[in-house]
Protein backbone atom coordinates (compact mmCIF):
# COMPACT_ATOMS: atom_id res chain seq x y z
CA UNK A 1 0.00 0.00 0.00
CA UNK A 2 1.40 2.98 -1.24
CA UNK A 3 0.55 6.47 0.82
CA UNK A 4 1.24 10.14 -0.08
CA UNK A 5 1.22 12.81 2.50
CA UNK A 6 0.52 16.20 0.89
CA UNK A 7 -1.22 19.23 1.83
CA UNK A 8 -0.65 22.32 -0.97
CA UNK A 9 0.34 24.74 1.81
CA UNK A 10 3.69 24.60 3.02
CA UNK A 11 4.35 24.11 6.78
CA UNK A 12 0.74 22.47 7.62
CA UNK A 13 2.45 19.15 9.08
CA UNK A 14 3.39 17.11 5.87
CA UNK A 15 5.99 15.62 7.55
CA UNK A 16 5.08 16.01 11.66
CA UNK A 17 2.07 13.66 9.80
CA UNK A 18 4.18 11.42 7.53
CA UNK A 19 6.97 10.69 9.97
CA UNK A 20 4.71 9.50 12.67
CA UNK A 21 2.47 7.33 10.67
CA UNK A 22 5.67 5.66 9.09
CA UNK A 23 6.73 4.72 13.16
CA UNK A 24 3.07 3.68 13.74
CA UNK A 25 3.01 1.54 10.92
CA UNK A 26 5.40 -1.67 12.14
CA UNK A 27 8.84 -3.42 10.72
CA UNK A 28 7.71 -3.74 6.77
CA UNK A 29 7.37 0.01 6.01
CA UNK A 30 9.59 2.19 3.82
CA UNK A 31 10.05 5.96 3.68
CA UNK A 32 10.36 8.36 1.12
CA UNK A 33 10.89 12.02 1.16
CA UNK A 34 10.12 13.72 -1.91
CA UNK A 35 10.36 16.68 -1.11
CA UNK A 36 13.67 16.98 -3.18
CA UNK A 37 13.80 21.12 -3.00
CA UNK A 38 14.14 20.49 0.89
CA UNK A 39 14.08 17.07 2.09
CA UNK A 40 14.38 17.41 6.18
CA UNK A 41 11.83 14.25 7.41
CA UNK A 42 15.50 12.83 7.74
CA UNK A 43 15.58 14.70 10.74
CA UNK A 44 12.92 13.21 12.77
CA UNK A 45 13.78 9.39 11.56
CA UNK A 46 17.72 10.37 11.94
CA UNK A 47 18.47 6.99 8.90
CA UNK A 48 22.02 6.79 8.53
CA UNK A 49 22.19 7.64 5.00
CA UNK A 50 25.07 5.02 3.67
CA UNK A 51 24.03 5.06 -0.13
CA UNK A 52 24.23 7.78 -2.44
CA UNK A 53 23.46 7.62 -6.26
CA UNK A 54 23.58 10.16 -8.46
CA UNK A 55 20.49 11.01 -10.67
CA UNK A 56 19.11 13.57 -13.48
CA UNK A 57 17.78 13.24 -17.12
CA UNK A 58 19.58 11.33 -20.45
CA UNK A 59 20.87 14.22 -22.50
CA UNK A 60 21.61 13.81 -25.63
CA UNK A 61 24.63 13.35 -27.23
CA UNK A 62 24.95 13.77 -31.34
CA UNK A 63 27.76 11.73 -33.08
CA UNK A 64 28.33 14.11 -35.55
CA UNK A 65 29.87 11.63 -38.46
CA UNK A 66 26.51 9.74 -38.25
CA UNK A 67 24.55 12.58 -38.14
CA UNK A 68 22.89 13.40 -42.13
CA UNK A 69 20.76 15.87 -40.64
CA UNK A 70 17.82 14.87 -41.82
CA UNK A 71 16.31 16.80 -38.77
CA UNK A 72 13.45 14.03 -37.36
CA UNK A 73 15.14 14.45 -34.01
CA UNK A 74 14.38 18.37 -34.23
CA UNK A 75 10.82 17.61 -35.51
CA UNK A 76 9.97 15.47 -32.20
CA UNK A 77 11.23 17.27 -29.89
CA UNK A 78 8.78 19.24 -27.82
CA UNK A 79 11.04 21.52 -26.01
CA UNK A 80 12.74 22.59 -29.03
CA UNK A 81 16.13 21.16 -26.92
CA UNK A 82 17.56 19.76 -29.90
CA UNK A 83 17.64 22.14 -33.31
CA UNK A 84 19.48 20.90 -37.20
CA UNK A 85 20.15 23.80 -39.33
CA UNK A 86 21.79 23.50 -42.61
CA UNK A 87 24.42 21.07 -41.84
CA UNK A 88 24.97 22.03 -38.22
CA UNK A 89 23.06 19.85 -34.99
CA UNK A 90 22.92 21.93 -31.78
CA UNK A 91 21.73 20.81 -28.36
CA UNK A 92 20.52 23.00 -25.74
CA UNK A 93 20.71 21.41 -22.25
CA UNK A 94 18.47 23.72 -20.69
CA UNK A 95 15.41 23.27 -22.93
CA UNK A 96 16.05 19.48 -22.57
CA UNK A 97 13.74 17.65 -20.58
CA UNK A 98 15.37 14.17 -20.93
CA UNK A 99 12.30 12.31 -22.51
CA UNK A 100 15.02 10.72 -25.14
CA UNK A 101 12.54 10.91 -28.06
CA UNK A 102 15.05 11.78 -29.99
CA UNK A 103 17.35 9.44 -30.10
CA UNK A 104 14.58 7.01 -30.78
CA UNK A 105 13.29 8.22 -33.68
CA UNK A 106 17.30 9.01 -35.39
CA UNK A 107 17.28 6.50 -38.00
CA UNK A 108 21.19 6.85 -37.84
CA UNK A 109 21.39 5.61 -34.43
CA UNK A 110 23.12 9.09 -34.34
CA UNK A 111 22.35 10.08 -31.02
CA UNK A 112 23.47 8.27 -27.65
CA UNK A 113 22.70 9.81 -24.15
CA UNK A 114 25.10 10.85 -21.02
CA UNK A 115 23.60 11.97 -17.68
CA UNK A 116 22.84 15.18 -16.64
CA UNK A 117 23.21 14.97 -12.79
CA UNK A 118 20.67 17.01 -11.13
CA UNK A 119 20.51 15.76 -7.75
CA UNK A 120 21.82 12.80 -5.46
CA UNK A 121 19.47 9.94 -4.25
CA UNK A 122 20.37 8.69 -0.44
CA UNK A 123 19.20 6.04 1.30
CA UNK A 124 19.90 3.90 4.13
CA UNK A 125 17.90 2.52 7.67
CA UNK A 126 16.79 4.12 10.44
CA UNK A 127 17.13 3.10 14.49
CA UNK A 128 14.36 1.58 14.75
CA UNK A 129 14.60 -0.38 11.21
CA UNK A 130 12.84 1.35 8.30
CA UNK A 131 14.17 1.81 5.33
CA UNK A 132 14.44 5.51 4.22
CA UNK A 133 15.20 7.30 1.11
CA UNK A 134 15.41 11.13 0.29
CA UNK A 135 15.89 12.85 -3.23
CA UNK A 136 18.37 16.11 -3.05
CA UNK A 137 17.98 18.59 -5.38
CA UNK A 138 21.18 20.43 -7.08
CA UNK A 139 20.58 24.42 -5.96
CA UNK A 140 19.78 26.20 -9.38
CA UNK A 141 18.32 23.45 -10.62
CA UNK A 142 14.70 23.46 -12.42
CA UNK A 143 13.19 20.46 -12.92
CA UNK A 144 12.24 18.15 -9.68
CA UNK A 145 10.20 16.11 -11.22
CA UNK A 146 13.35 13.65 -12.85
CA UNK A 147 14.70 13.56 -9.59
CA UNK A 148 11.43 12.00 -7.79
CA UNK A 149 11.08 9.90 -10.40
CA UNK A 150 14.60 8.24 -9.32
CA UNK A 151 13.44 8.37 -5.85
CA UNK A 152 10.33 6.46 -6.64
CA UNK A 153 12.49 3.23 -8.55
CA UNK A 154 14.65 2.38 -5.08
CA UNK A 155 13.87 -0.91 -4.49
CA UNK A 156 15.52 -1.63 -1.05
CA UNK A 157 16.34 -5.27 -0.22
CA UNK A 158 13.29 -5.89 2.56
CA UNK A 159 9.99 -5.97 1.19
CA UNK A 160 7.29 -3.87 2.21
CA UNK A 161 3.92 -3.50 3.11
CA UNK A 162 3.52 0.56 3.22
CA UNK A 163 5.71 2.97 1.42
CA UNK A 164 4.86 6.17 2.93
CA UNK A 165 5.90 9.23 0.50
CA UNK A 166 6.28 12.29 2.36
CA UNK A 167 5.11 14.65 -0.88
CA UNK A 168 6.90 18.55 -1.62
CA UNK A 169 4.22 21.49 -1.24
CA UNK A 170 2.09 23.06 -3.94
CA UNK A 171 0.25 22.12 -6.31
CA UNK A 172 2.47 21.70 -9.38
CA UNK A 173 4.49 18.52 -11.48
CA UNK A 174 6.61 17.57 -8.23
CA UNK A 175 3.40 16.89 -6.47
CA UNK A 176 1.70 15.13 -9.57
CA UNK A 177 4.59 12.94 -9.88
CA UNK A 178 4.58 11.97 -5.77
CA UNK A 179 1.63 10.92 -6.21
CA UNK A 180 1.18 8.78 -9.49
CA UNK A 181 0.50 5.31 -8.64
CA UNK A 182 -0.49 5.95 -4.83
CA UNK A 183 -3.12 4.11 -3.27
CA UNK A 184 -4.31 6.64 -0.52
CA UNK A 185 -3.25 10.81 -0.18
CA UNK A 186 -3.00 12.01 3.48
CA UNK A 187 -4.36 15.78 3.11
CA UNK A 188 -2.49 17.56 5.26
CA UNK A 189 -4.23 20.98 5.89
CA UNK A 190 -4.48 23.92 8.78
CA UNK A 191 -8.12 25.59 9.61
CA UNK A 192 -7.06 28.82 7.81
CA UNK A 193 -8.17 30.88 4.13
CA UNK A 194 -4.66 29.98 3.07
CA UNK A 195 -4.92 26.26 4.03
CA UNK A 196 -8.21 25.68 2.33
CA UNK A 197 -7.18 27.80 -0.86
CA UNK A 198 -4.24 24.97 -1.14
CA UNK A 199 -6.27 22.18 -0.38
CA UNK A 200 -8.90 22.72 -3.13
CA UNK A 201 -5.62 22.65 -5.52
CA UNK A 202 -4.46 18.93 -4.25
CA UNK A 203 -8.00 17.85 -3.59
CA UNK A 204 -8.19 19.09 -7.65
CA UNK A 205 -4.99 16.42 -8.43
CA UNK A 206 -6.54 13.92 -6.58
CA UNK A 207 -9.62 13.78 -8.71
CA UNK A 208 -7.33 14.14 -11.73
CA UNK A 209 -5.44 10.95 -10.88
CA UNK A 210 -8.77 9.08 -9.46
CA UNK A 211 -6.70 7.67 -5.96
CA UNK A 212 -8.70 7.93 -2.72
CA UNK A 213 -7.98 10.99 0.15
CA UNK A 214 -9.03 11.75 3.09
CA UNK A 215 -8.05 14.65 5.60
CA UNK A 216 -5.93 15.86 8.95
CA UNK A 217 -7.01 18.91 10.19
CA UNK A 218 -3.41 20.42 11.77
CA UNK A 219 -3.50 23.03 14.28
CA UNK A 220 -7.20 22.48 15.34
CA UNK A 221 -8.99 24.89 17.02
CA UNK A 222 -6.92 28.29 15.09
CA UNK A 223 -9.17 29.98 11.97
CA UNK A 224 -12.02 29.00 11.30
CA UNK A 225 -14.54 26.35 10.17
CA UNK A 226 -14.58 26.58 6.37
CA UNK A 227 -11.98 23.86 5.57
CA UNK A 228 -14.83 21.61 7.98
CA UNK A 229 -17.54 23.07 5.88
CA UNK A 230 -15.93 22.13 2.41
CA UNK A 231 -14.44 18.52 3.93
CA UNK A 232 -18.25 18.39 4.49
CA UNK A 233 -19.59 19.16 0.92
CA UNK A 234 -16.81 17.37 -1.24
CA UNK A 235 -17.59 14.41 0.71
CA UNK A 236 -13.75 13.98 2.00
CA UNK A 237 -13.81 12.53 5.52
CA UNK A 238 -11.84 13.98 8.07
CA UNK A 239 -9.76 11.63 9.75
CA UNK A 240 -7.70 13.10 12.46
CA UNK A 241 -7.31 16.55 14.00
CA UNK A 242 -4.04 17.50 16.06
CA UNK A 243 -4.71 20.56 17.73
CA UNK A 244 -2.72 23.51 18.07
CA UNK A 245 -0.54 22.96 21.06
CA UNK A 246 2.56 24.17 22.65
CA UNK A 247 4.26 21.35 23.45
CA UNK A 248 4.12 19.74 20.07
CA UNK A 249 5.24 22.71 18.08
CA UNK A 250 8.15 22.33 20.94
CA UNK A 251 8.90 18.94 20.18
CA UNK A 252 8.85 19.52 15.77
CA UNK A 253 11.12 22.11 16.57
CA UNK A 254 13.45 19.89 18.65
CA UNK A 255 13.55 16.66 16.05
CA UNK A 256 11.03 14.65 18.13
CA UNK A 257 8.12 12.93 16.39
CA UNK A 258 4.22 13.76 17.04
CA UNK A 259 4.15 9.79 18.40
CA UNK A 260 7.71 9.98 20.42
CA UNK A 261 5.98 13.06 22.13
CA UNK A 262 2.57 12.60 23.23
CA UNK A 263 2.24 8.59 23.47
CA UNK A 264 -1.63 9.04 23.40
CA UNK A 265 -1.10 9.64 19.61
CA UNK A 266 0.06 5.83 18.98
CA UNK A 267 -3.32 4.64 19.01
CA UNK A 268 -4.75 7.55 17.17
CA UNK A 269 -2.11 7.07 14.04
CA UNK A 270 -2.78 3.19 14.85
CA UNK A 271 -6.55 3.92 14.12
CA UNK A 272 -5.90 6.35 10.80
CA UNK A 273 -4.02 3.41 9.55
CA UNK A 274 -6.75 1.14 9.71
CA UNK A 275 -9.27 3.33 8.47
CA UNK A 276 -6.94 3.87 5.33
CA UNK A 277 -6.28 0.52 4.81
CA UNK A 278 -9.95 -0.31 4.83
CA UNK A 279 -10.78 2.66 1.89
CA UNK A 280 -7.93 1.00 0.09
CA UNK A 281 -9.71 -2.25 -0.03
CA UNK A 282 -12.65 -0.91 -0.45
CA UNK B 1 19.42 38.37 -51.08
CA UNK B 2 16.26 36.44 -48.92
CA UNK B 3 15.65 38.32 -45.95
CA UNK B 4 13.00 37.43 -43.50
CA UNK B 5 11.64 40.48 -41.33
CA UNK B 6 9.79 39.76 -38.24
CA UNK B 7 5.97 41.34 -38.61
CA UNK B 8 2.36 40.93 -36.64
CA UNK B 9 0.19 40.91 -39.84
CA UNK B 10 0.40 39.05 -43.10
CA UNK B 11 2.26 41.70 -45.52
CA UNK B 12 4.94 43.98 -46.27
CA UNK B 13 2.84 46.66 -44.81
CA UNK B 14 2.08 45.30 -41.96
CA UNK B 15 3.50 46.58 -38.37
CA UNK B 16 7.08 45.67 -38.09
CA UNK B 17 7.00 43.14 -34.72
CA UNK B 18 10.58 43.73 -32.76
CA UNK B 19 10.11 40.30 -31.13
CA UNK B 20 12.15 37.11 -32.98
CA UNK B 21 11.25 34.03 -31.54
CA UNK B 22 7.53 35.59 -30.22
CA UNK B 23 7.25 37.08 -33.60
CA UNK B 24 3.55 37.18 -34.87
CA UNK B 25 4.81 35.98 -38.53
CA UNK B 26 7.77 36.76 -40.56
CA UNK B 27 7.73 38.70 -44.33
CA UNK B 28 10.36 36.90 -46.30
CA UNK B 29 11.67 39.24 -48.77
CA UNK B 30 13.96 39.27 -52.03
CA UNK B 31 15.90 42.06 -52.08
CA UNK B 32 16.84 42.68 -54.98
CA UNK B 33 13.46 41.74 -56.51
CA UNK B 34 11.42 42.94 -54.10
CA UNK B 35 8.96 39.56 -54.10
CA UNK B 36 7.98 38.68 -50.87
CA UNK B 37 5.44 35.95 -48.69
CA UNK B 38 4.55 36.29 -45.63
CA UNK B 39 4.81 32.66 -42.95
CA UNK B 40 2.99 32.25 -39.76
CA UNK B 41 5.53 31.85 -36.94
CA UNK B 42 5.38 27.87 -35.60
CA UNK B 43 7.06 29.09 -32.67
CA UNK B 44 4.63 31.69 -31.08
CA UNK B 45 2.90 29.09 -29.00
CA UNK B 46 5.99 26.84 -27.66
CA UNK B 47 6.34 26.65 -24.53
CA UNK B 48 10.03 26.86 -24.31
CA UNK B 49 12.66 27.17 -26.83
CA UNK B 50 10.57 29.71 -29.26
CA UNK B 51 14.12 31.27 -30.25
CA UNK B 52 15.30 28.14 -31.61
CA UNK B 53 12.16 27.13 -33.22
CA UNK B 54 11.83 30.38 -35.20
CA UNK B 55 15.24 29.99 -35.98
CA UNK B 56 15.24 26.87 -37.64
CA UNK B 57 11.85 27.78 -39.06
CA UNK B 58 13.43 30.61 -41.15
CA UNK B 59 16.51 28.64 -42.19
CA UNK B 60 14.05 26.40 -43.64
CA UNK B 61 12.42 29.28 -45.52
CA UNK B 62 15.69 29.88 -47.36
CA UNK B 63 16.53 33.07 -45.41
CA UNK B 64 20.26 34.12 -45.19
CA UNK B 65 19.26 37.39 -42.89
CA UNK B 66 17.01 38.46 -40.46
CA UNK B 67 15.88 41.36 -39.20
CA UNK B 68 14.18 41.98 -35.83
CA UNK B 69 14.51 43.82 -32.74
CA UNK B 70 15.90 41.70 -30.35
CA UNK B 71 17.97 38.22 -29.98
CA UNK B 72 18.05 36.01 -27.00
CA UNK B 73 20.96 33.71 -26.59
CA UNK B 74 19.09 30.57 -28.31
CA UNK B 75 17.94 32.35 -30.71
CA UNK B 76 21.73 33.79 -31.80
CA UNK B 77 23.13 30.34 -30.86
CA UNK B 78 21.25 28.61 -33.65
CA UNK B 79 21.14 31.63 -36.46
CA UNK B 80 25.16 31.90 -35.96
CA UNK B 81 26.14 28.16 -37.21
CA UNK B 82 23.34 28.80 -40.20
CA UNK B 83 24.76 32.23 -41.35
CA UNK B 84 22.33 34.27 -41.37
CA UNK B 85 22.87 37.59 -40.69
CA UNK B 86 20.68 39.12 -37.82
CA UNK B 87 19.99 42.28 -38.15
CA UNK B 88 18.96 44.97 -35.98
CA UNK B 89 15.56 47.61 -36.36
CA UNK B 90 14.48 50.46 -33.95
CA UNK B 91 12.27 48.44 -31.52
CA UNK B 92 9.04 51.32 -33.26
CA UNK B 93 5.79 50.62 -33.21
CA UNK B 94 5.29 52.95 -36.39
CA UNK B 95 7.30 50.84 -38.31
CA UNK B 96 6.03 48.50 -41.12
CA UNK B 97 8.18 46.07 -42.60
CA UNK B 98 8.45 47.64 -45.75
CA UNK B 99 9.96 50.74 -44.28
CA UNK B 100 12.43 48.21 -41.74
CA UNK B 101 13.29 46.97 -45.41
CA UNK B 102 14.31 50.62 -46.43
CA UNK B 103 16.54 51.05 -43.46
CA UNK B 104 18.12 48.02 -44.05
CA UNK B 105 18.63 49.12 -48.18
CA UNK B 106 20.30 52.04 -47.27
CA UNK B 107 22.52 50.14 -44.93
CA UNK B 108 20.76 52.25 -41.84
CA UNK B 109 20.52 49.32 -39.65
CA UNK B 110 23.15 47.41 -38.17
CA UNK B 111 24.00 43.90 -37.30
CA UNK B 112 24.55 42.10 -34.16
CA UNK B 113 27.49 40.13 -32.90
CA UNK B 114 25.65 38.52 -29.34
CA UNK B 115 22.37 38.23 -28.30
CA UNK B 116 20.74 41.21 -27.12
CA UNK B 117 19.09 40.08 -23.87
CA UNK B 118 19.32 36.84 -21.75
CA UNK B 119 16.89 33.78 -21.87
CA UNK B 120 13.71 33.53 -20.69
CA UNK B 121 13.76 29.85 -19.41
CA UNK B 122 15.37 29.13 -15.73
CA UNK B 123 18.63 28.53 -15.12
CA UNK B 124 20.99 25.84 -16.76
CA UNK B 125 22.02 22.51 -15.64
Amino acid sequence: MRIVVASGKGGTGKTTVATSLALTAGDSVRFMDCDVEAPNAALFLNPKLDTRKEVGIQLPVVDEALCTHCGKCAEVCEFHAIAVIGKKILVFPELCHGCGSCTLVCPEKAISERLDVMGVLESGMTPSGMDFAQGVMNVGEPMAVPIIRELKKWTPAHPFEIEIRDAPPGASCPVVETMRNADFILLVTEPTPFGLHDLKQVVGITHELGIPSGVIINRDGIGNNAVEAYCDEAGLPILLRIPMERRFAEAIASGRTLVDTALEYRAAFETLLQVITARVAK
Amino acid sequence: MKIAISISGNKLESPFDPRFGRAAAFCLVDSETGEWTSHENPALSASGGAGVQAAQFIAKLGAQAVISGAYGPKAFDTLSPAEIEMYLAPIDETLTAADVLALFKTGKLSKTAAATHEGHHGAAH
